[in-house]
C-alpha cells in the first residue's frame, strides 16, 4: 500500500492556512495546520510528516528558525519556505539553510503542485534506493558477515551447505578477518542453533589453564582446585565449541585434543569418569598450519582431523570492494549504538579507506569507523575524521643498518595494529616471544607509556 | 423524495451556458438537475488589488440558501476566481460537502487572447463542473490522466484530460449518490 503523504502547513494567517489546506486535500494529501513555530514543533511527534510548508515571516519564531528546529529533530522532513516578500537573498539563505524549495505567495497552482510532486518523487526514489540496497545486502549477508567479494560469497554459500553436517571445521585467515563471525554463522545456520556456542581463545591461556578450561577438573585435582568445574567441552553440550587460535596450543594439548576428536570421549582433569562429547568443533587460526607442521610445531594428524571442512577467509586488502559496504554497515550499527545520524562517508574519505593496506583487516576498519563516528561533527565522515597510520614512504634503505630498518618496520607494524602483540607478530610472521624480545631489544614503548 | 443537483448562477451569466450545463449534467449523471435564481456576487468577495473574486467567500454565501431536496449545489460565475494562496482557481469545492463553484472566465478562449470557440468552451465547462462535483462526492484527484478527476492546474491540463470519470471514480460517485448527501 502506498504511504500517505502528510503535509504540515505553518502560517500565522488563518485564511492562508485554510485555503492551502483545502486545496491540498483535494489532491489527496493528509494536511494539518499550525499557526506558529511553537505549535508546529508540538505537532512534529504526532505524525510521520513528509513535508512542512512554512511561512517565512511569522511572529516569534520565523520560518528559517523553525526550519532549523525541525531539521534538528526530524531531518527527514522536507521544508518548503513560503513568503509574500521575495528577495534573492532570502531565497538563497533559505536554500542554503536546507529548505527544499522556496515559493512566493500567491502561488501559481501549477508551480506549487510541481514543487510538492518533485519532493515526493525524490523521497520515493530515496526510499526505493534504500529498499534495493537492503535487498542487495541480504544477498551479501551471512548473519553478522557482509561481503560483495566473489570468494567470500562462495564461502557464505558453502557455510549454508555444510552447516547441517556435524563435521569438524577449520577456519583460517589473518587476524581481524572474521573467523569467529564465520564460526558463529555456521552455528546459527545449523540445527544446533538453539544450543550453546562456546568460544575458547587458546592463545590467551597457559597450557595448564587451557587444559582445565577445555576439560574441566575434579575437586582436589590440583592445588587450588577447591571444587569441581565443568570444562568448555561439557558446557558446549550439543552446541558448537569454537577453538580460536588453535595453532598456538602446546604439543601435549594437541595430543589430548586429538584423542578427544578421535574417540569423542574425555575425562575431566583429575577425574576418572569418561564423558562423551556431542558438540561440533570449529577451530580457527591465523597461522600457516602447514608451515607449523613442517617446523614440527603442529601435529599433522590433528591438522587432518580438524581440516575435514576448511575455509580460508581472504584478507581485506584483497577484497577492497567490501570496504564501502562494510563502512556503511558499521555506520548503521554505530548510529544505533551511539544515537547518532551519520549518513555516510565523503568520496575523499572512501578513497582514503580504499588506498589503505588494512593490516588489521575488517576489525581494524571497524575500529577506524567507530573512532570517526565519535569525532565527526557533520552528517558525513570526512578525511579529517579518519585516523589511519601513515604508510611509510618507499625510501631507500641503503646506508642504514639492518637493525635500523628492522626497528622501523617493527614499530610501524605495532602502531598499525594498535600495539596488539598477537596481531603484530602474525603480520611479521614471527611468534609472540620473538616479538617481545624485539620490543625489549629496541626499547619500544607505546606513546602513552613514553609520556 | 427524489433529490436533485442544483445550479446557482452567481452574477450575470449567459442563460445559454446555464441551460446547456443543466442538460449536460442531467444526461451524464442521470438525475434531476435544477436551476436556481441568480444571486448577487457577494461584494466582500472582490479583491481590488487582484481584480479577482475569493471563491471560498462565495461558497459560504451559496451555502446560506440550499433547497431541501438538494443533493449538491454548484455555483456558476463568469468572473475570475482565486483563493488567497493561489493566483487563480478554475473552481472550488467542499471536499465531501454540499457546495462547489466553477468560474467560466478561464474556460473562455478569449481570456487567453484567442477567438471564441463555443464547442471547446462547453467541453471545458462539462469537465470542470463534473470535476468540482466529484470533490463534493468525496473524490480527490485521480492518477488516471483520462479521468475527469485528474488535477488540472492549467487550461491545457483541462483540455488534455478525458471527459468522463474513470470506472473507480464513477463507482464512488454512484455509491455516494445512493447513500445520500
Amino acid at each position: 500500500m502506498e504511504r500517505k503523504i502528510n503535509i504540515l502547513i505553518v502560517d500565522d494567517e488563518e485564511i492562508v492556512r485554510e485555503s492551502l489546506m483545502n486545496w491540498l486535500k483535494e489532491d489527496g494529501y493528509d494536511v494539518e495546520c499550525a499557526a506558529n513555530g511553537k505549535k508546529a514543533l508540538e505537532k512534529l511527534p504526532e505524525r510521520d510528516w513528509t513535508l512542512a510548508m512554512v511561512d517565512l515571516k511569522m511572529p516569534g519564531m520565523d520560518g528559517i528558525q523553525l526550519m532549523d528546529e525541525i531539521k534538528k529533530v526530524r531531518p527527514e522532513i522536507s521544508v518548503i519556505i513560503m513568503t509574500a516578500y521575495a528577495t534573492v537573498d532570502t531565497a538563497v539563505k533559505a536554500i542554503k539553510k536546507g529548505a527544499h524549495d522556496y515559493i512566493v505567495k500567491p502561488f501559481n497552482p501549477e508551480d506549487v503542485s510541481m514543487v510538492i510532486k518533485k519532493i515526493i518523487e525524490h523521497k520515493k526514489l530515496v526510499q526505493e534506493n534504500q529498499y534495493l540496497r537492503k535487498e542487495l545486502k541480504k544477498q551479501y549477508r551471512l548473519h553478522d558477515m557482509i561481503s560483495k567479494n566473489h570468494e567470500m560469497t562462495e564461502i557464505f554459500d558453502l557455510v549454508r551447505t555444510i552447516a547441517k553436517s556435524n563435521s569438524t571445521v577449520l577456519v583460517q585467515g589473518e587476524s581481524g578477518t572474521g573467523k569467529e563471525l564465520l564460526a558463529r554463522a555456521i552455528h546459527e545456520e545449523s540445527p544446533r542453533k538453539h544450543e550453546p556456542f562456546v568460544s575458547v581463545s587458546c592463545a590467551s591461556l597457559t597450557e595448564t589453564l587451557l587444559e582445565t578450561e577445555l576439560f574441566g577438573h575434579e575437586k582436589g585435582s590440583f592445588t587450588g582446585a577447591d571444587g569441581f568445574k565443568k570444562g568448555k567441552l561439557e558446557l558446549a553440550k550439543n552446541g558448537t565449541l569454537f577453538l580460536d587460535e588453535i595453532g598456538d596450543i602446546s604439543l601435549k594439548l594437541q595430543m589430548d585434543l586429538l584423542r578427544v576428536l578421535e574417540n569423542r570421549e574425555f575425562r575431566r582433569v583429575g577425574g576418572s569418569q569418561l564423558l562423551t562429547i556431542t558438540s561440533r568443533i570449529i577451530a580457527a587460526t591465523n597461522r600457516d598450519l602447514k608451515k607449523a607442521i613442517a617446523d614440527g610445531k603442529f601435529r599433522d594428524d590433528l591438522y587432518y582431523r580438524l581440516n575435514v571442512i576448511s575455509f580460508q577467509i581472504p584478507p581485506l586488502r584483497s577484497r577492497k570492494e567490501d570496504i564501502p559496504v562494510l563502512v556503511e554497515n558499521f555506520i548503521e550499527k554505530f548510529n544505533i549504538e551511539m544515537g547518532k545520524s551519520v549518513e555516510g562517508v565523503s568520496e575523499a574519505a572512501i578513497r582514503m579507506l580504499m588506498d589503505y593496506h588494512w593490516p588489521g583487516n575488517a576489525r581494524e576498519l571497524r575500529n577506524v569507523i567507530e573512532r570517526a563516528m565519535v569525532v565527526t561533527k557533520g552528517k558525513s565522515i570526512t578525511e579529517a575524521d579518519l585516523h589511519l597510520p601513515t604508510t611509510p614512504e618507499k625510501v631507500s634503505v641503503f646506508g642504514r643498518s639492518l637493525e635500523e630498518v628492522e626497528l622501523e618496520h617493527v614499530r610501524f607494524v605495532l602502531e598499525s595494529n594498535h600495539w596488539n602483540v598477537l596481531k603484530s607478530a602474525s603480520v611479521l610472521d614471527i611468534d609472540r616471544v620473538t616479538l617481545y624480545n624485539k620490543i625489549k631489544k629496541y626499547n619500544l614503548r607505546k606513546p602513552e607509556e613514553e609520556a | 423524495m427524489k433529490r436533485a443537483i442544483y445550479i446557482r448562477p452567481v452574477g450575470d451569466i449567459a442563460p445559454k451556458a446555464i441551460h446547456w450545463l443543466q442538460h449536460d449534467l442531467r444526461s451524464y449523471l442521470n438525475m434531476p438537475v435544477e436551476v436556481m435564481e441568480n444571486m448577487e456576487i457577494p461584494g466582500e468577495s472582490f479583491d481590488p488589488a487582484r481584480g479577482q473574486f475569493h471563491s471560498t467567500r462565495i461558497l459560504k454565501e451559496i451555502l446560506l440558501e440550499v433547497p431541501g431536496d438538494a443533493l449538491k449545489i454548484q455555483g456558476i460565475i463568469a468572473e475570475d476566481l482565486h483563493i488567497p494562496i493561489l493566483t487563480y482557481v478554475f473552481g472550488e469545492a467542499q471536499l465531501g460537502g454540499t457546495a462547489s463553484i466553477v468560474s467560466l472566465a478561464r474556460l473562455e478562449q478569449t481570456f487567453h487572447g484567442l477567438p471564441h470557440d463555443e464547442r471547446l468552451f462547453f467541453g471545458r465547462l462539462h469537465k470542470e463542473s463534473l470535476h468540482e462535483l466529484g470533490h463534493n462526492f468525496g473524490l480527490v484527484h485521480c492518477h488516471d490522466r483520462r479521468c475527469l478527476m485528474y488535477l488540472s492546474n492549467t487550461i491545457m491540463d483541462v483540455d488534455l484530460k478525458g471527459s468522463g470519470y474513470c470506472r473507480q471514480c464513477f463507482e464512488t460517485i454512484l455509491a455516494t449518490m445512493n447513500g445520500g448527501r
